[in-house]
């Protein structure tokens, strides 16, 4: 007898729609699996006969052939297993087929004949909804994650029984409440830690409220790191539509499973040593990188000057266009990097440029300065350095508390929906150079500003656009309507590297 | 007729022997002493066992063909028996036979006459921002007034000297320890450019010789000799530019220093010169008052207005007392915003420059 089950498998960011036929017949007792699966595919077939003895059901000693249609797909993991269980179960007539046309599966198996979690939930449930399939069961610890779908019926299951209840034509259990989350953004650390530095949490204010990228340069141990693992707790929460879109990601890479949506901006903070498949997605079944899995949210370079330049050269797609593909043979997969761009680095090689203990020549300044020099640093909208802070700084408390700067983020953020509503763009880091003309309105002292700039030579074109998006969200912080000179002025300071400011080492 | 056979000789000679002269050097001979000597003695003193060799050599040096290779470096040579040769350099008995130029022959004139005053500008290449922006000053003002800046390109102090007189349009003139036409340190690129370009580098060495360790004090007697006076910016206590300093006074040459913190090793030389009755060298007027006398010639300050804003002055007074960061001028991010406005005011006026590690540097 022959029994089709549908599941799906994992292809980048969507899902594909797969049906597992199982066939047996009277012959040696055989357990065969054949359309291209990986190892864990392989091994599923240990998993179900076990697992299916383990739960209380028979396991049909026939020659057994199942197939993964269509043929032509890789397909991996060990989200077959229930497929297989369940077509097996059918095809013995242990289980009436009628419930596989309803349903679609997906989950693995333990040996005792429970379900186990799985990434890429949200993909299978996006992908069951748009093949028109009605349900889909999956397991428990997931199910909130599927029900995220509209319009999709889903089945929160702990194991086979429960599995083989729900296709008899039981009604499903109801879904798991949502977890309590409640204490989350509270736990993200607070802006108020943070001594003295008042110059660089002004330029995190506006990075954050305009998304534009930003690089801390400064001594060792100074509060660079602190300070940008902070900035999470001065952004705008996720929207719904942003929430599902980070969910999907991690998801798929198996980072966030069980949880439902994610609720917080992604911050991720790689080290140094990452490759440039690491970072921005790859490998032979394209998984996505790090800048993707800071989609939405920060993506923290510490030590900028450490990471490889192939890595670093790897970035300029996915900022420029927040978007990454990724060639493979025939198939391009594209994954979403709508990140911002934090950045640490040490301002010379020993970290201390400026003051007395500096032992660094001008020529090593001058290397440290070319490893940041390029491409990157063009794309910092925002340079800030942080020096040691001064003792009466270290005594103090710290003035300013994420709630008060989130609170202004929000206002400007508003300001720049509004001003930006049909452009399909959120904020003022996205503003293409025509929608700068359009959008953005400056007085006569500003341009005046911007043009003496531009003739001293201090900055290249690509910067006067940049200077002007800067400058209007430092306004939209002020509430003002117009951009004026004080506020290109502010732009131009947090502009210039200071550290790496040619003008100021050399003569 | 700028070079006679006899001086070609001299320089290729010495360029043969280059290898050599840092042996001769640890048999603790004056190097000047030593570039003081007769062609044939010189040989003997460096040469050692490869003697003969370089007899050999300089027998065969054929004069056409060094010509050649100047033409061909598009460079041009004095020797000194040119009358455009700086007649102050020849007060030293180890003055080089020739120098070679980079750049427009016509801007030696410069230094064509004893009476009108040069200035060499001379410090550590490892200098704080400070000592930069008084170097750059100093170039600056002095050149402004006419006054020919003199200095060796190297980083820091020397670089930044010459920058500012560029600043205004020059005269300043580089002395180099290699070829004239050789950017050294290679970083100095592109100011090594703009100087043979607007101004003159030149070096007693053929084109394109790469510099022995020697070469580098060999460098700074020209320095000294070419200068009416020698100003140090910032030196260590062993710093090659208290060679140059000495030199001058060995020449009779007025010299000046700047005066440091006391407690601060890179001020440690210029301070032990100002005790030893160097002249104190506050800033570009003083010393134009020395070169040229008295109020002779007025330094120009620059954009900078007579009366400062009460709240501006305040800013400034701070910066002078060390709380010289955004961070450290301001508690809060709104002060700090008020505090970059402020800064960048002071900046466009001419006050303080922004330095390495955002630090403000109150400009002389």
């Amino acid at each position: 007898m022959l029994a089709n089950v549908t599941t799906f498998t994992l292809d980048g960011l969507s899902s594909r729609r797969i049906t597992v036929e199982v066939d047996l017949r009277r012959g040696l007792p055989a357990f065969t699996i054949v359309g291209r699966g990986d190892a864990a595919v392989r091994e599923s077939r240990e998993r179900v006969q076990t697992a299916l003895l383990n739960a209380g059901f028979q396991f049909p000693q026939r020659r057994i052939t199942v197939n993964l249609a269509p043929a032509h797909l890789r397909k991996v993991g060990p989200g077959f297993d229930l497929a297989t269980a369940c077509g097996v179960l059918v095809a013995s007539e242990q289980l009436p087929a009628r419930g596989l046309e309803h349903w679609a599966v997906f989950g693995e198996l333990g040996l005792g004949g429970e379900l186990r979690h799985c990434r890429g939930v949200l993909t299978v449930a996006e992908g069951a909804r748009s093949a028109g399939i009605a349900g889909l069961i999956v397991p428990r610890e997931c199910a909130r994650e599927a029900a995220l779908v509209d319009d999709l019926e889903v089945a929160g299951v702990a194991s086979l029984p429960e599995v083989a209840a729900i296709l008899r034509g039981q009604p499903p259990p109801q879904l798991p409440p949502p977890a309590e989350r409640a204490g989350q953004r509270a736990a993200a650390p607070d802006l108020a830690d943070v001594r003295g530095h008042s110059e660089a949490i002004r330029a995190l204010t506006i990075a954050a409220a305009g998304s534009h990228n930003l690089l801390l340069s400064g001594p060792p141990g100074t509060g660079k790191t602190m300070l940008a693992r902070r900035a999470i707790s001065v952004l705008p929460p996720l929207t719904r539509e942003e929430a599902i879109a980070v969910t999907r990601i991690h998801s798929v890479t198996g980072r966030h499973v069980g949880e439902g949506l994610v609720e917080q901006r992604p911050f991720r903070a790689p080290h140094h040593t990452i490759s440039p498949s690491g970072l921005v997605g790859g490998g032979t079944l394209p998984a996505p990188g790090e800048a993707s899995l800071a989609h939405h949210g920060i993506l923290f370079l510490d030590e900028l000057s450490e990471f490889s330049r192939p890595a670093l050269e790897s970035l300029r797609q996915p900022l420029e266009d927040g978007i990454v593909a990724i060639v493979r043979g025939q198939r391009t997969v594209t994954f979403p990097t709508r990140f911002q761009l934090l950045a640490s680095t040490n301002p010379c090689p020993c970290g201390h440029a400026g003051e007395q203990r500096c032992r660094c020549t001008e020529a090593d300044i001058a290397r440290h300065r070319r490893k940041l020099s390029g491409p990157l640093l063009d794309r910092m909208d925002l340079l800030v350095h942080m020096p040691r802070p001064t003792p009466e700084a270290l005594d103090e408390d710290g003035g300013t508390s994420s709630e008060s700067v989130l609170a202004a983020v929000l206002d400007a953020r508003g300001r720049q929906v509004r001003r930006l509503a049909g452009t399909g763009l959120r904020s003022n880091a996205e503003l293409t150079p025509q929608l700068v003309r359009r959008l953005v309105d400056a007085d006569a002292g500003a341009h005046a500003t911007l043009r003496d700039a531009y003739a001293r030579g201090t900055l290249s074109p690509r910067g006067h656009g940049r200077i002007l998006r800067v400058a209007r969200t430092i306004a939209d912080l002020d509430g003002s309507a117009r951009v004026r000179a004080e506020d290109v002025r502010l732009a131009l300071h947090f502009r210039r590297e200071t550290v790496l400011d040619r003008g100021a080492l050399a003569a | 007729m700028s070079t006679c056979d006899a001086c070609l000789r001299r320089t290729a000679l010495v360029a043969l022997l280059a290898p050599h002269v840092e042996r001769g050097r640890r048999d603790r001979r004056r190097l000047s002493e030593m570039l003081a000597l007769p062609d044939e003695r010189l040989i003997e003193a460096l040469g050692a066992d490869r003697s003969a060799a370089i007899r050999r050599a300089h027998e065969a040096f054929d004069p056409a063909l060094a010509r050649e290779r100047l033409g061909g470096a598009s460079m041009h040579a004095v020797c000194r028996h040119d009358p455009r040769y700086p007649p102050r350099l020849l007060e030293a008995d180890d003055a080089p036979a020739v120098l070679h130029v980079a750049g427009d022959l016509e801007r030696l004139a410069v230094l064509a006459d004893r009476d009108v005053p040069a200035v060499a500008v001379v410090g550590a290449r490892h200098a704080s921002a400070e000592g930069i922006e008084v170097a750059r000053s100093l170039g600056r003002g002095l050149a402004a007034a006419g006054v020919t800046v003199v200095s060796g390109m190297a980083l820091g102090i020397d670089a930044a000297a010459h920058a500012g007189a560029l600043e205004v349009g020059g005269p300043t003139i580089t002395v180099l320890a290699g070829g004239a036409d050789v950017a050294y340190p290679a970083s100095k690129r592109s100011l090594h450019r703009e100087l043979v370009r607007t101004q003159a580098a030149i070096s007693e060495m053929p084109p394109s010789f790469r510099p022995f360790r020697w070469c580098f004090p060999a460098r700074n007697r020209t320095i000294a000799g070419l200068a009416s006076m020698t100003v140090v910016v910032e030196a260590t206590e062993r710093s090659g530019s208290l060679i140059t300093a000495e030199l001058a006074q060995d020449l009779g040459r007025a010299v000046g220093a700047v005066p440091g913190p006391v407690a601060a090793s890179r001020c440690a030389g210029t301070n032990a010169l100002l005790r030893d009755g160097a002249l104190v060298i506050r800033h570009a007027q003083d010393a134009l008052d020395e070169a040229l006398g008295i109020g002779v010639a007025t330094a120009m300050t620059g954009r900078r207005p007579a009366e400062l804003a009460p709240p501006l002055r305040a800013l400034l007074r701070r910066i002078e007392d060390g709380r010289d960061t955004i961070a450290s001028l301001a508690a809060t991010p709104d002060e700090a915003q008020r505090a970059i406005a402020a800064l960048s005011e002071l900046e466009l006026l001419g006050f303080v420059r922004r330095g390495p590690g955002g630090h403000y540097v109150r400009l002389p």
